[in-house]
C-alpha cells in the first residue's frame, strides 16, 4: 500500500517536472523560431476567433443570471442598488477569468490536445524533427504567445457581455433603473480588480494551452492506450486537468490577492 | 560512376537497440558511398526502420557509432546534429504529410522553418520541386485529396526540396501493388540520378531492390548479415541471403509439399 502510495507520488512528481520541462523548453524555442508572427496570428485566430461565439453566449447568460440571483438576494436588504456591484466584482474577480478559461479549455484545449495527438500518432511531428525543425517552436510556443494575448482579451469579452446580461436581466425585467446599475458598476470596479482579472486570465491561459499542448504532444506515451485510444485519452486528460488546475489556481490567486 | 569508387557518405558501425527485453538492432554495421542508391533488405520485424529512425535521430541508439561524411555523430554534438539533419531527409513509410496544409505548404515548409529564403524563392522552389515530380496541378490540393502514389510523390518533393545529400526511405512500396512497386523504386531511381542525392531505402520488395540498386545489404536479427552489389547478392551462398533470395522457390516446394498432401488425403479417403 504504502509502495503504491510512493510509486504514484513519484510519478506525479516525474509528470509535473516533464511538464515544466516542456513549457519552458517551448518558450525557449522562441528565441529561435522562424516565421513565428505568422503562426502566432493562426493561433490566435484558432484560440480567439473561433471560441468567440462561445464566450459570448455564456458570458451572456452568466451575466443574466447572475442579475437575475443578485437582484432577488439584494432585494431581501433593500439594496438592489447595488447590483451593479455584485454583478461586476464577481464577473471581474472570479467567474469571468474562471469561466472564459474554461470555455476555451473546452473548445480551444481540447482541439489542441487532439490535433497534436494525432499529428504525433501520424509521424507529423517526427517529421519535423527529421526536417531540422523544431516542434515545440513550430507547434507549440505560438500557441503559447496566442494565448498570453487571447485569454485576457476574451475574459474581457466575457465580462463586457456579462455586465450587459446583469444589466438587462436587472433593467428591462426587473425595472432597475439602468443609470443606477451602471453607476454602481463604475464606483465598484477599481484597477485593482482589472489587475487581478488580467493576471488570472493570463495565468489560466499558460497553464491550460500548455498543459493541453503537453498531453497532446505525448501522446504516444500513454501507458492505458495506443493509436486513436491514446488521442482519446489524452484529450480527456488534457480537459479535466486544465480545468481542475484553473479552478486551483483561481483559489491560489485569489488568497495571494485579496 | 560506379558506387564502389565513391568515399562513403555514411557509415554505421555497431549499431545496438533494444526496446524492454526486445534486441532489435544487434550491432548492425553499413557503408553508404557517396552518390549511390543502396538498399537494406530484411523481413518485417527485422529493424530495418528502427536502423532509419536511429538515423535520423527520431530513435536514440543505445550504442554503436554513424559518421556522416567522415564526422562521428555524437548525441551531445548538436551541431553536427543539426548539419546532418540539414543534409539529410527522410521519408516515412506513412508519408507523414501534413494533413492541414496543401501540397505546396507541405513542400515550403522545411524552406520555410529551415532557410532564410524570401517568401518568392520559397514558393519558387516549392513549384519547382512540385513541377519536377508532375504534381504541380495539384498545389492547392490537401494530402487527403491526392491518391497513394501522389502522396509518396509529394512527401518524396517535400524530402528534396531543401536538395538534401542523403534522403532516407523507410519502407517506400509497403502496401502497394506490383506496378506501383515499380513505379515508386523507378521514381526514386530516377530522382537520385536526376538530383544527385544519395538513397537509403529499407524494404523487403526483393526483385525490385536488386533491379534498381547500387548496392544492397541483408539484415537479420539486428546484424547486417550480407552487403555488397545486386549481382553479389544473387551469387551469395551465405544462408540467410539464399533463403531470402529463393523465398519464392521455397514457396513452392511447400506448396507442392501440400498439395501432394492433398493428394495423398483424398487417396486415403
Amino acid at each position: 500500500m504504502l509502495r503504491a502510495i510512493g510509486r504514484y507520488s513519484l510519478s506525479i512528481v516525474h509528470e509535473l517536472g516533464d511538464f515544466a520541462l516542456f513549457t519552458g523548453q517551448s518558450f525557449r524555442s522562441a528565441l529561435g523560431a522562424r516565421r513565428l508572427g505568422r503562426r502566432i496570428v493562426r493561433a490566435g485566430f484558432e484560440q480567439g476567433v473561433r471560441c468567440l461565439p462561445v464566450i459570448l453566449i455564456v458570458g451572456m447568460f452568466t451575466g443574466l443570471v447572475l442579475g437575475l440571483q443578485g437582484y432577488y438576494v439584494l432585494n431581501r436588504f433593500g439594496s438592489e442598488s447595488l447590483l451593479g456591484t455584485l454583478v461586476s466584482l464577481s464577473l471581474i474577480r472570479e467567474l469571468g477569468p474562471a469561466l472564459a478559461a474554461l470555455m476555451l479549455v473546452g473548445q480551444a484545449g481540447s482541439a489542441l490536445a487532439a490535433e497534436l495527438g494525432i499529428q504525433r500518432n501520424t509521424e507529423q511531428i517526427a517529421a519535423l524533427e527529421t526536417m531540422g525543425v523544431s516542434s515545440h517552436a513550430y507547434l507549440i510556443t505560438p500557441r503559447l504567445l496566442a494565448a498570453l494575448v487571447v485569454y485576457p482579451m476574451q475574459t474581457a469579452l466575457f465580462v463586457t457581455v456579462g455586465l450587459w446580461g446583469g444589466s438587462l436581466s436587472g433593467s428591462l425585467l426587473l425595472g432597475l433603473e439602468p443609470g443606477v446599475y451602471w453607476s454602481s458598476v463604475e464606483h465598484a470596479v477599481k484597477a485593482q480588480d482589472v489587475r487581478e482579472c488580467i493576471i488570472k486570465a493570463v495565468t489560466f491561459g499558460l497553464l491550460t494551452i500548455s498543459l493541453c499542448a503537453y498531453h497532446g504532444f505525448n501522446a504516444h506515451r500513454c501507458s492505458s492506450a495506443t493509436g486513436a485510444r491514446a488521442v482519446s485519452a489524452s484529450t480527456t486528460r488534457a480537459v479535466v486537468q486544465s480545468s481542475i488546475i484553473v479552478l486551483a489556481a483561481d483559489y491560489i490567486i485569489t488568497s495571494f490577492l485579496v | 560512376m560506379g558506387a564502389d569508387s565513391n568515399p562513403t557518405l555514411l557509415r554505421i558501425e555497431g549499431l545496438f537497440k533494444q526496446f524492454d527485453q526486445n534486441v532489435v538492432l544487434d550491432g548492425a554495421s553499413l557503408n553508404v558511398p557517396r552518390g549511390s542508391l543502396v538498399t537494406v533488405l530484411g523481413r518485417s520485424g527485422a529493424g530495418k526502420s528502427v536502423l532509419l529512425k536511429c538515423l535520423a535521430d527520431v530513435v536514440r541508439p543505445d550504442a554503436g557509432s554513424i559518421h556522416f561524411d567522415g564526422k562521428l555523430l555524437s548525441i551531445g554534438d548538436a551541431s553536427a546534429r543539426a548539419d546532418f539533419r540539414r543534409r539529410c531527409s527522410f521519408l516515412f513509410q506513412s508519408n507523414a504529410l501534413f494533413d492541414s496544409l496543401t501540397a505546396l505548404e507541405n513542400v515550403a515548409l522545411p524552406l520555410e522553418q529551415t532557410t532564410d529564403l524570401s517568401d518568392k524563392e520559397i514558393r519558387e522552389r516549392s513549384l519547382e520541386a512540385l513541377r519536377q515530380i508532375e504534381l504541380e496541378a495539384h498545389q492547392d490540393r490537401y494530402p487527403s485529396q491526392l491518391s497513394g502514389g501522389m502522396q509518396k510523390r509529394l512527401a518524396l518533393a517535400r524530402a528534396i526540396v531543401t536538395r538534401p545529400e542523403l534522403v532516407l526511405f523507410d519502407e517506400p512500396t509497403a502496401g502497394l501493388d506490383p506496378l506501383r512497386r515499380n513505379a515508386v523504386f523507378a521514381m526514386i531511381a530516377k530522382y537520385q540520378r536526376q538530383f544527385g542525392f544519395t538513397a537509403l531505402v529499407v524494404t523487403h520488395d526483393l526483385t525490385e531492390a536488386l533491379i534498381a540498386s547500387d548496392r544492397v545489404a541483408l539484415l537479420d536479427k539486428g546484424r547486417m548479415c550480407f552487403e555488397g552489389t545486386p549481382a553479389e547478392f544473387s551469387a551469395s551462398t551465405v544462408a540467410m541471403v539464399e533463403d531470402f533470395r529463393d523465398s519464392a522457390e521455397a514457396l513452392g516446394r511447400t506448396l507442392a509439399a501440400i498439395r501432394r498432401g492433398e493428394a495423398l488425403q483424398s487417396e486415403d479417403s
